[in-house]
Protein backbone atom coordinates (compact mmCIF):
# COMPACT_ATOMS: atom_id res chain seq x y z
CA UNK A 1 0.00 0.00 0.00
CA UNK A 2 1.18 3.51 -0.76
CA UNK A 3 1.10 5.89 2.18
CA UNK A 4 2.26 9.46 2.56
CA UNK A 5 3.52 10.99 5.78
CA UNK A 6 4.99 14.38 6.58
CA UNK A 7 8.10 13.31 8.45
CA UNK A 8 9.89 16.18 10.17
CA UNK A 9 8.25 18.49 7.65
CA UNK A 10 9.22 16.49 4.56
CA UNK A 11 6.56 14.59 2.60
CA UNK A 12 7.53 10.92 2.26
CA UNK A 13 5.55 8.49 0.13
CA UNK A 14 6.36 4.83 0.67
CA UNK A 15 4.95 1.51 -0.45
CA UNK A 16 4.46 -0.53 2.71
CA UNK A 17 3.25 -3.91 3.91
CA UNK A 18 0.27 -3.32 6.25
CA UNK A 19 2.18 -5.14 8.99
CA UNK A 20 4.98 -2.60 9.34
CA UNK A 21 4.91 -0.39 12.42
CA UNK A 22 5.60 3.31 12.22
CA UNK A 23 8.76 2.63 14.24
CA UNK A 24 10.12 0.10 11.76
CA UNK A 25 9.15 2.36 8.87
CA UNK A 26 11.11 5.25 10.37
CA UNK A 27 14.14 3.19 11.26
CA UNK A 28 14.36 0.61 8.47
CA UNK A 29 12.91 2.43 5.49
CA UNK A 30 13.45 6.13 6.12
CA UNK A 31 16.83 5.96 7.85
CA UNK A 32 15.62 7.84 10.92
CA UNK A 33 17.17 5.82 13.72
CA UNK A 34 16.56 8.37 16.50
CA UNK A 35 13.42 6.65 17.72
CA UNK A 36 14.60 3.51 19.48
CA UNK A 37 13.15 0.03 19.76
CA UNK A 38 13.16 -0.97 23.41
CA UNK A 39 10.33 -3.34 24.23
CA UNK A 40 8.25 -3.11 21.01
CA UNK A 41 5.14 -3.41 23.23
CA UNK A 42 4.41 0.19 24.23
CA UNK A 43 5.80 -0.27 27.72
CA UNK A 44 9.16 1.52 27.65
CA UNK A 45 8.57 4.68 25.60
CA UNK A 46 11.93 4.58 23.77
CA UNK A 47 10.06 4.79 20.44
CA UNK A 48 8.03 7.88 21.37
CA UNK A 49 7.42 10.30 18.48
CA UNK A 50 4.85 13.03 17.87
CA UNK A 51 1.98 12.07 15.57
CA UNK A 52 0.03 15.17 14.51
CA UNK A 53 1.68 16.91 17.47
CA UNK A 54 0.71 14.30 20.07
CA UNK A 55 3.18 11.93 21.64
CA UNK A 56 2.62 8.28 20.84
CA UNK A 57 4.44 4.94 20.86
CA UNK A 58 5.64 4.42 17.28
CA UNK A 59 5.90 0.68 17.94
CA UNK A 60 2.15 0.39 18.52
CA UNK A 61 1.14 2.38 15.43
CA UNK A 62 0.67 0.58 12.16
CA UNK A 63 2.20 2.76 9.47
CA UNK A 64 -0.90 2.35 7.29
CA UNK A 65 -3.08 3.63 10.14
CA UNK A 66 -1.17 6.93 10.34
CA UNK A 67 -1.27 7.54 6.57
CA UNK A 68 -1.70 11.27 6.03
CA UNK A 69 -0.28 12.26 9.43
CA UNK A 70 2.54 14.58 10.42
CA UNK A 71 5.26 12.73 12.32
CA UNK A 72 8.01 14.43 14.29
CA UNK A 73 10.94 12.37 15.51
CA UNK A 74 13.84 13.45 17.69
CA UNK A 75 15.68 14.36 14.47
CA UNK A 76 13.01 16.98 13.83
CA UNK A 77 12.99 18.64 17.27
CA UNK A 78 15.91 20.98 16.58
CA UNK A 79 14.95 23.80 14.21
CA UNK A 80 17.41 25.71 11.99
CA UNK A 81 20.42 24.23 13.71
CA UNK A 82 19.26 25.36 17.16
CA UNK A 83 18.72 22.68 19.76
CA UNK A 84 15.20 22.39 21.13
CA UNK A 85 15.08 23.90 24.65
CA UNK A 86 14.50 20.39 26.01
CA UNK A 87 17.65 19.13 24.30
CA UNK A 88 19.70 21.96 25.83
CA UNK A 89 18.16 21.37 29.24
CA UNK A 90 18.92 17.64 29.06
CA UNK A 91 22.56 18.49 28.41
CA UNK A 92 22.73 21.12 31.16
CA UNK A 93 21.08 18.82 33.69
CA UNK A 94 23.00 15.68 32.67
CA UNK A 95 19.65 14.00 32.11
CA UNK A 96 21.01 10.77 30.67
CA UNK A 97 23.73 8.19 31.02
CA UNK A 98 23.68 5.68 28.14
CA UNK A 99 21.31 7.84 26.08
CA UNK A 100 19.22 5.01 24.66
CA UNK A 101 15.94 6.27 26.13
CA UNK A 102 16.76 9.94 25.48
CA UNK A 103 15.11 10.41 22.05
CA UNK A 104 11.90 8.99 23.49
CA UNK A 105 12.22 11.08 26.64
CA UNK A 106 12.69 14.23 24.55
CA UNK A 107 9.76 13.59 22.23
CA UNK A 108 7.58 12.54 25.14
CA UNK A 109 8.46 15.68 27.09
CA UNK A 110 7.84 17.86 24.03
CA UNK A 111 4.39 16.32 23.65
CA UNK A 112 3.67 16.38 27.37
CA UNK A 113 4.31 20.14 27.63
CA UNK A 114 1.45 20.63 25.17
CA UNK A 115 -1.00 18.47 27.11
CA UNK A 116 -3.13 20.57 29.45
CA UNK A 117 -5.45 19.13 32.01
CA UNK A 118 -5.03 17.15 35.18
CA UNK A 119 -3.02 14.00 35.81
CA UNK A 120 -3.44 11.13 38.23
CA UNK A 121 -1.61 13.11 40.94
CA UNK A 122 -3.44 16.42 40.48
CA UNK A 123 -5.28 17.52 43.63
CA UNK A 124 -8.10 19.61 42.15
CA UNK A 125 -9.21 17.99 38.93
CA UNK A 126 -10.84 21.21 37.72
CA UNK A 127 -7.54 23.09 37.70
CA UNK A 128 -4.76 22.67 35.13
CA UNK A 129 -1.87 22.29 37.58
CA UNK A 130 1.65 23.70 37.55
CA UNK A 131 4.20 21.15 36.39
CA UNK A 132 5.79 20.30 39.72
CA UNK A 133 8.35 17.49 39.85
CA UNK A 134 5.57 15.16 41.03
CA UNK A 135 3.39 16.12 38.05
CA UNK A 136 6.28 15.67 35.62
CA UNK A 137 7.14 12.23 37.01
CA UNK A 138 3.54 11.08 36.65
CA UNK A 139 3.16 12.50 33.14
CA UNK A 140 6.46 10.93 32.02
CA UNK A 141 5.71 7.47 33.46
CA UNK A 142 5.47 5.99 29.96
CA UNK A 143 9.21 6.52 29.49
CA UNK A 144 11.56 4.18 31.31
CA UNK A 145 15.24 4.95 31.93
CA UNK A 146 17.15 1.87 32.93
CA UNK A 147 20.17 3.98 33.94
CA UNK A 148 17.90 5.66 36.44
CA UNK A 149 18.52 9.25 35.33
CA UNK A 150 15.00 10.17 36.37
CA UNK A 151 15.95 12.88 38.87
CA UNK A 152 17.85 14.86 36.25
CA UNK A 153 15.28 14.17 33.53
CA UNK A 154 12.58 15.65 35.76
CA UNK A 155 14.69 18.70 36.60
CA UNK A 156 15.55 19.28 32.91
CA UNK A 157 11.91 19.14 31.89
CA UNK A 158 10.96 21.28 34.88
CA UNK A 159 13.31 24.02 33.72
CA UNK A 160 11.66 24.14 30.29
CA UNK A 161 8.17 23.97 31.78
CA UNK A 162 8.77 27.10 33.87
CA UNK B 1 2.75 -11.11 12.39
CA UNK B 2 0.38 -12.82 9.95
CA UNK B 3 -0.42 -10.91 6.75
CA UNK B 4 -3.70 -9.02 6.74
CA UNK B 5 -5.61 -6.58 4.58
CA UNK B 6 -6.13 -3.06 5.81
CA UNK B 7 -9.04 -0.77 4.99
CA UNK B 8 -10.04 2.57 6.47
CA UNK B 9 -13.79 2.85 6.99
CA UNK B 10 -15.48 6.01 5.71
CA UNK B 11 -18.60 5.62 7.85
CA UNK B 12 -20.02 3.35 10.53
CA UNK B 13 -22.36 1.80 7.94
CA UNK B 14 -19.41 1.09 5.68
CA UNK B 15 -17.43 -0.40 8.57
CA UNK B 16 -20.26 -2.78 9.45
CA UNK B 17 -20.78 -3.67 5.79
CA UNK B 18 -17.06 -4.44 5.41
CA UNK B 19 -17.03 -6.74 8.42
CA UNK B 20 -16.74 -10.37 7.40
CA UNK B 21 -15.20 -13.57 8.77
CA UNK B 22 -11.67 -12.93 10.03
CA UNK B 23 -12.27 -9.18 10.28
CA UNK B 24 -11.43 -7.07 13.30
CA UNK B 25 -12.10 -3.40 13.88
CA UNK B 26 -9.00 -1.31 14.61
CA UNK B 27 -9.28 1.62 17.00
CA UNK B 28 -6.16 3.23 18.42
CA UNK B 29 -4.46 -0.15 18.22
CA UNK B 30 -2.60 0.15 21.51
CA UNK B 31 -3.82 -3.30 22.56
CA UNK B 32 -4.72 -4.97 19.25
CA UNK B 33 -1.43 -4.22 17.45
CA UNK B 34 0.44 -5.64 20.42
CA UNK B 35 -1.74 -8.77 20.42
CA UNK B 36 -1.12 -9.18 16.68
CA UNK B 37 2.62 -8.91 17.24
CA UNK B 38 2.37 -11.56 19.98
CA UNK B 39 0.38 -13.84 17.68
CA UNK B 40 -2.61 -13.75 20.03
CA UNK B 41 -4.80 -11.91 17.50
CA UNK B 42 -4.56 -12.99 13.87
CA UNK B 43 -7.07 -10.99 11.86
CA UNK B 44 -7.21 -11.51 8.11
CA UNK B 45 -8.59 -8.04 7.65
CA UNK B 46 -8.50 -4.86 9.70
CA UNK B 47 -11.21 -2.27 9.26
CA UNK B 48 -9.82 0.92 10.74
CA UNK B 49 -12.59 2.80 12.55
CA UNK B 50 -10.31 5.17 14.45
CA UNK B 51 -10.98 8.14 12.16
CA UNK B 52 -14.74 7.82 12.01
CA UNK B 53 -16.46 11.06 13.06
CA UNK B 54 -17.31 9.63 16.50
CA UNK B 55 -14.89 11.80 18.46
CA UNK B 56 -17.24 14.29 20.11
CA UNK B 57 -18.21 14.81 23.75
CA UNK B 58 -21.56 16.58 23.88
CA UNK B 59 -24.45 17.15 26.25
CA UNK B 60 -27.70 15.51 25.18
CA UNK B 61 -30.40 16.87 27.48
CA UNK B 62 -29.25 16.07 31.01
CA UNK B 63 -26.94 13.35 29.72
CA UNK B 64 -23.53 13.41 28.08
CA UNK B 65 -22.65 11.43 24.97
CA UNK B 66 -19.04 10.39 24.51
CA UNK B 67 -18.12 9.23 21.02
CA UNK B 68 -16.46 5.84 20.60
CA UNK B 69 -13.27 7.22 19.06
CA UNK B 70 -12.67 9.93 21.66
CA UNK B 71 -9.10 9.45 22.81
CA UNK B 72 -8.58 8.70 26.50
CA UNK B 73 -6.53 11.89 26.95
CA UNK B 74 -9.33 14.03 25.53
CA UNK B 75 -11.96 12.33 27.67
CA UNK B 76 -10.02 12.98 30.88
CA UNK B 77 -9.22 16.60 29.94
CA UNK B 78 -12.76 17.52 28.86
CA UNK B 79 -14.26 20.27 31.05
CA UNK B 80 -17.72 18.69 31.04
CA UNK B 81 -16.35 15.31 32.16
CA UNK B 82 -14.09 16.86 34.80
CA UNK B 83 -16.95 18.93 36.20
CA UNK B 84 -19.81 16.43 36.09
CA UNK B 85 -18.04 13.06 36.20
CA UNK B 86 -14.72 13.63 38.01
CA UNK B 87 -14.61 9.96 38.96
CA UNK B 88 -14.51 9.04 35.27
CA UNK B 89 -11.72 11.52 34.52
CA UNK B 90 -9.78 10.14 37.51
CA UNK B 91 -10.24 6.56 36.34
CA UNK B 92 -9.00 7.37 32.83
CA UNK B 93 -5.99 9.22 34.22
CA UNK B 94 -5.17 6.24 36.44
CA UNK B 95 -4.72 4.00 33.41
CA UNK B 96 -1.79 3.43 31.03
CA UNK B 97 0.69 6.19 30.08
CA UNK B 98 0.42 9.59 28.41
CA UNK B 99 1.45 8.09 25.07
CA UNK B 100 -1.10 5.29 25.25
CA UNK B 101 -3.93 7.57 26.44
CA UNK B 102 -3.27 9.90 23.50
CA UNK B 103 -4.06 7.11 21.08
CA UNK B 104 -6.39 4.68 22.88
CA UNK B 105 -10.10 5.18 22.22
CA UNK B 106 -13.11 4.90 24.51
CA UNK B 107 -14.45 1.84 22.67
CA UNK B 108 -11.02 0.25 22.52
CA UNK B 109 -10.56 0.79 26.24
CA UNK B 110 -13.82 -1.10 26.88
CA UNK B 111 -12.87 -3.92 24.50
CA UNK B 112 -9.22 -4.38 25.51
CA UNK B 113 -8.27 -7.92 26.39
CA UNK B 114 -6.99 -9.31 29.66
CA UNK B 115 -3.29 -9.00 30.44
CA UNK B 116 -3.18 -12.53 31.94
CA UNK B 117 0.33 -13.78 31.12
CA UNK B 118 -0.96 -17.09 29.74
CA UNK B 119 -3.44 -15.39 27.43
CA UNK B 120 -0.59 -13.35 25.98
CA UNK B 121 1.79 -16.31 25.58
CA UNK B 122 0.84 -18.42 22.56
CA UNK B 123 3.15 -21.24 23.65
CA UNK B 124 0.89 -21.91 26.66
CA UNK B 125 -2.65 -23.27 26.91
CA UNK B 126 -5.41 -20.74 27.56
CA UNK B 127 -9.15 -21.32 27.44
CA UNK B 128 -9.74 -17.72 26.42
CA UNK B 129 -7.32 -17.86 23.50
CA UNK B 130 -7.80 -21.52 22.54
CA UNK B 131 -11.09 -22.82 24.01
CA UNK B 132 -10.73 -26.16 25.74
CA UNK B 133 -6.94 -26.05 25.98
CA UNK B 134 -6.90 -25.50 29.74
CA UNK B 135 -6.00 -22.76 32.22
CA UNK B 136 -2.44 -22.86 33.58
CA UNK B 137 -3.13 -19.79 35.73
CA UNK B 138 -5.12 -21.74 38.32
CA UNK B 139 -2.01 -23.69 39.34
CA UNK B 140 0.44 -21.08 38.11
CA UNK B 141 0.89 -17.31 38.15
CA UNK B 142 -2.45 -15.89 39.22
CA UNK B 143 -1.25 -13.28 41.71
CA UNK B 144 -2.99 -10.49 39.82
CA UNK B 145 -5.99 -12.46 38.57
CA UNK B 146 -9.62 -12.62 39.59
CA UNK B 147 -11.19 -13.48 42.94
CA UNK B 148 -14.84 -12.80 42.09
CA UNK B 149 -17.06 -14.44 39.48
CA UNK B 150 -14.38 -16.82 38.27
CA UNK B 151 -15.00 -20.21 36.68
CA UNK B 152 -12.89 -23.35 36.52
CA UNK B 153 -12.14 -22.38 32.92
CA UNK B 154 -10.81 -18.86 33.48
CA UNK B 155 -9.63 -16.53 36.23
CA UNK B 156 -8.70 -13.58 33.99
CA UNK B 157 -9.44 -9.98 34.95
CA UNK B 158 -10.68 -7.13 32.81
CA UNK B 159 -7.86 -4.58 32.93
CA UNK B 160 -9.70 -1.30 32.34
CA UNK B 161 -9.94 1.51 34.87
CA UNK B 162 -12.35 3.55 32.75
CA UNK B 163 -14.85 0.68 32.58
CA UNK B 164 -15.01 0.52 36.39
CA UNK B 165 -16.13 4.14 36.56
CA UNK B 166 -18.60 3.59 33.71
CA UNK B 167 -20.07 0.61 35.57
CA UNK B 168 -20.59 2.75 38.66
CA UNK B 169 -22.18 5.52 36.58
CA UNK B 170 -24.74 3.21 34.88
CA UNK B 171 -23.34 4.24 31.49
CA UNK B 172 -25.07 3.02 28.34
CA UNK B 173 -23.07 1.63 25.45
CA UNK B 174 -24.53 2.41 22.03
CA UNK B 175 -23.83 -0.27 19.46
CA UNK B 176 -24.54 -0.66 15.77
CA UNK B 177 -24.05 -3.84 13.83
CA UNK B 178 -25.38 -6.29 11.28
CA UNK B 179 -28.42 -6.81 13.53
CA UNK B 180 -29.19 -3.09 13.83
CA UNK B 181 -28.69 -0.60 16.66
CA UNK B 182 -28.99 -1.34 20.35
CA UNK B 183 -28.08 -0.01 23.77
CA UNK B 184 -26.23 -2.13 26.32
CA UNK B 185 -26.22 -0.96 29.95
CA UNK B 186 -23.05 -0.92 32.05
CA UNK B 187 -22.45 -3.14 33.87
CA UNK B 188 -23.65 -5.67 31.32
CA UNK B 189 -21.35 -5.18 28.34
CA UNK B 190 -18.78 -7.54 29.81
CA UNK B 191 -19.63 -11.09 30.84
CA UNK B 192 -18.32 -13.55 33.39
CA UNK B 193 -16.15 -16.32 31.93
CA UNK B 194 -18.34 -19.34 32.74
CA UNK B 195 -17.63 -22.06 30.23
CA UNK B 196 -17.04 -19.59 27.39
CA UNK B 197 -14.10 -17.43 28.52
CA UNK B 198 -13.29 -16.68 24.87
CA UNK B 199 -16.25 -14.29 24.95
CA UNK B 200 -15.29 -11.14 26.86
CA UNK B 201 -18.50 -9.26 26.10
CA UNK B 202 -22.07 -9.73 24.94
CA UNK B 203 -21.23 -8.18 21.55
CA UNK B 204 -21.77 -10.23 18.38
CA UNK B 205 -19.40 -10.36 15.40
CA UNK B 206 -19.59 -7.11 13.45
CA UNK B 207 -21.02 -5.10 16.34
CA UNK B 208 -19.42 -1.67 16.55
CA UNK B 209 -19.57 0.61 19.59
CA UNK B 210 -20.50 4.11 18.43
CA UNK B 211 -20.79 6.00 21.73
CA UNK B 212 -21.11 5.75 25.48
CA UNK B 213 -23.89 7.76 27.07
CA UNK B 214 -23.59 8.97 30.64
CA UNK B 215 -26.78 9.49 32.65
CA UNK B 216 -26.93 12.50 34.98
CA UNK B 217 -24.28 12.11 37.67
CA UNK B 218 -25.63 10.43 40.79
CA UNK B 219 -25.96 12.66 43.87
CA UNK B 220 -23.26 12.50 46.49
CA UNK B 221 -19.50 12.52 46.64
CA UNK B 222 -17.47 10.26 44.39
CA UNK B 223 -13.93 8.99 43.93
CA UNK B 224 -11.78 6.59 41.97
CA UNK B 225 -8.90 4.97 43.81
CA UNK B 226 -6.43 2.45 42.44
CA UNK B 227 -4.00 0.18 44.27
CA UNK B 228 -1.13 -1.08 42.16
CA UNK B 229 2.42 -2.38 42.45
CA UNK B 230 4.06 0.84 41.29
CA UNK B 231 2.89 4.43 41.44
CA UNK B 232 2.09 4.84 37.74
CA UNK B 233 1.65 2.94 34.46
CA UNK B 234 0.58 -0.35 36.05
CA UNK B 235 -2.68 -2.27 36.06
CA UNK B 236 -4.78 -2.34 39.19
CA UNK B 237 -4.39 -4.97 41.85
CA UNK B 238 -7.73 -3.64 43.07
CA UNK B 239 -9.44 -0.39 42.19
CA UNK B 240 -12.71 1.19 43.25
CA UNK B 241 -15.17 3.68 41.81
CA UNK B 242 -17.51 4.79 44.57
CA UNK B 243 -20.34 7.27 45.02
CA UNK B 244 -21.89 7.93 48.42
CA UNK B 245 -24.89 10.11 49.17
CA UNK B 246 -25.64 10.52 52.87
CA UNK B 247 -28.94 12.17 53.88
CA UNK B 248 -29.45 14.78 56.60
CA UNK B 249 -30.45 11.95 58.96
CA UNK B 250 -26.99 10.39 58.62
CA UNK B 251 -28.29 7.41 56.66
CA UNK B 252 -27.05 6.34 53.25
CA UNK B 253 -29.53 7.64 50.67
CA UNK B 254 -27.71 6.17 47.69
CA UNK B 255 -24.44 4.51 46.94
CA UNK B 256 -22.60 3.01 44.02
CA UNK B 257 -19.55 0.77 44.28
CA UNK B 258 -17.66 -0.82 41.38
CA UNK B 259 -14.39 -2.73 41.67
CA UNK B 260 -11.60 -3.25 39.15
CA UNK B 261 -8.84 -5.84 39.07
CA UNK B 262 -10.93 -8.49 40.79
CA UNK B 263 -13.09 -10.04 38.06
CA UNK B 264 -13.60 -10.78 34.36
CA UNK B 265 -15.90 -7.74 34.36
CA UNK B 266 -15.87 -4.34 36.03
CA UNK B 267 -17.52 -5.66 39.20
CA UNK B 268 -20.52 -3.78 40.50
CA UNK B 269 -20.69 -4.50 44.24
CA UNK B 270 -24.47 -4.81 44.41
CA UNK B 271 -24.52 -6.75 47.68
CA UNK B 272 -22.52 -4.04 49.40
CA UNK B 273 -24.75 -1.33 47.93
CA UNK B 274 -27.90 -3.11 49.14
CA UNK B 275 -26.39 -3.55 52.58
CA UNK B 276 -25.62 0.14 52.84
CA UNK B 277 -28.65 1.92 51.39
CA UNK B 278 -31.03 3.04 54.15
CA UNK B 279 -28.56 2.26 56.92
CA UNK B 280 -26.16 4.43 58.89
CA UNK B 281 -23.03 5.78 57.21
CA UNK B 282 -20.62 4.44 59.80
CA UNK B 283 -17.30 2.65 59.58
CA UNK B 284 -18.89 -0.47 61.03
CA UNK B 285 -21.63 -0.46 58.39
CA UNK B 286 -19.02 0.05 55.65
CA UNK B 287 -17.05 -2.96 56.90
CA UNK B 288 -20.15 -5.17 57.07
CA UNK B 289 -21.12 -4.15 53.54
CA UNK B 290 -17.64 -4.89 52.21
CA UNK B 291 -17.67 -8.27 53.90
CA UNK B 292 -21.11 -9.05 52.50
CA UNK B 293 -19.78 -8.41 49.02
CA UNK B 294 -16.58 -10.38 49.46
CA UNK B 295 -18.27 -13.45 50.94
CA UNK B 296 -18.62 -14.50 47.29
CA UNK B 297 -14.88 -14.31 46.65
CA UNK B 298 -13.16 -17.54 45.62
CA UNK B 299 -9.49 -16.60 45.74
CA UNK B 300 -6.60 -18.82 44.70
CA UNK B 301 -3.54 -19.27 46.93
CA UNK B 302 -1.49 -16.42 45.47
CA UNK B 303 -4.24 -13.86 44.99
CA UNK B 304 -5.99 -14.31 48.33
CA UNK B 305 -4.45 -10.97 49.38
CA UNK B 306 -6.94 -9.26 47.09
CA UNK B 307 -9.86 -10.09 49.36
CA UNK B 308 -8.70 -8.10 52.40
CA UNK B 309 -7.25 -5.50 50.02
CA UNK B 310 -10.65 -5.02 48.36
CA UNK B 311 -12.39 -4.99 51.75
CA UNK B 312 -10.05 -2.34 53.13
CA UNK B 313 -10.29 -0.31 49.93
CA UNK B 314 -14.10 -0.29 50.06
CA UNK B 315 -14.07 0.80 53.71
CA UNK B 316 -11.39 3.47 53.15
CA UNK B 317 -13.20 4.85 50.09
CA UNK B 318 -16.54 5.09 51.86
CA UNK B 319 -14.98 6.65 54.94
CA UNK B 320 -13.37 9.28 52.73
CA UNK B 321 -16.68 10.00 51.03
CA UNK B 322 -18.79 10.08 54.21
CA UNK B 323 -19.46 13.61 55.51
Amino acid sequence: MNITLQVNGVPRTVDVDPRISLLDLLRERLGLIGAKKGCDHGQCGACTVLIDGRRANACLALAVAVDGSEVTTVEGLAADGELHPLQSAFMEHDAFQCGYCTPGQLCSAAGMLGEPGPSAVTGDILVDPDLTPEEISERMSGNLCRCGAYVNIVSAIGEVAR
Amino acid sequence: MKPFEYARAGSTAEAVRDFGPGTMYLGGGTNLVDLMRLGVAEPERLVDVSRLPLDGIEPVGDRVRVGATVRNTDLAADPLIRTRYPMLARAVLAGASGQVRNVATVAGNLLQRTRCAYFQDVTRPCNKRRPGSGCPAVAGDHANLAVLGTSGACVATHPSDMAVALAALDAQVHVTGPGGDRIIPMPGLHRLPGEEPERDTVLSPGDLITSVELPPPPPGASLYRKVRERASFAFALVSIAAVLDVGADGDVADCRIALGGVAHVPWRAERAERALIGGPATGEAFLQAAEAELEQARPLPRNAFKVPLARNLIVAALEELAP
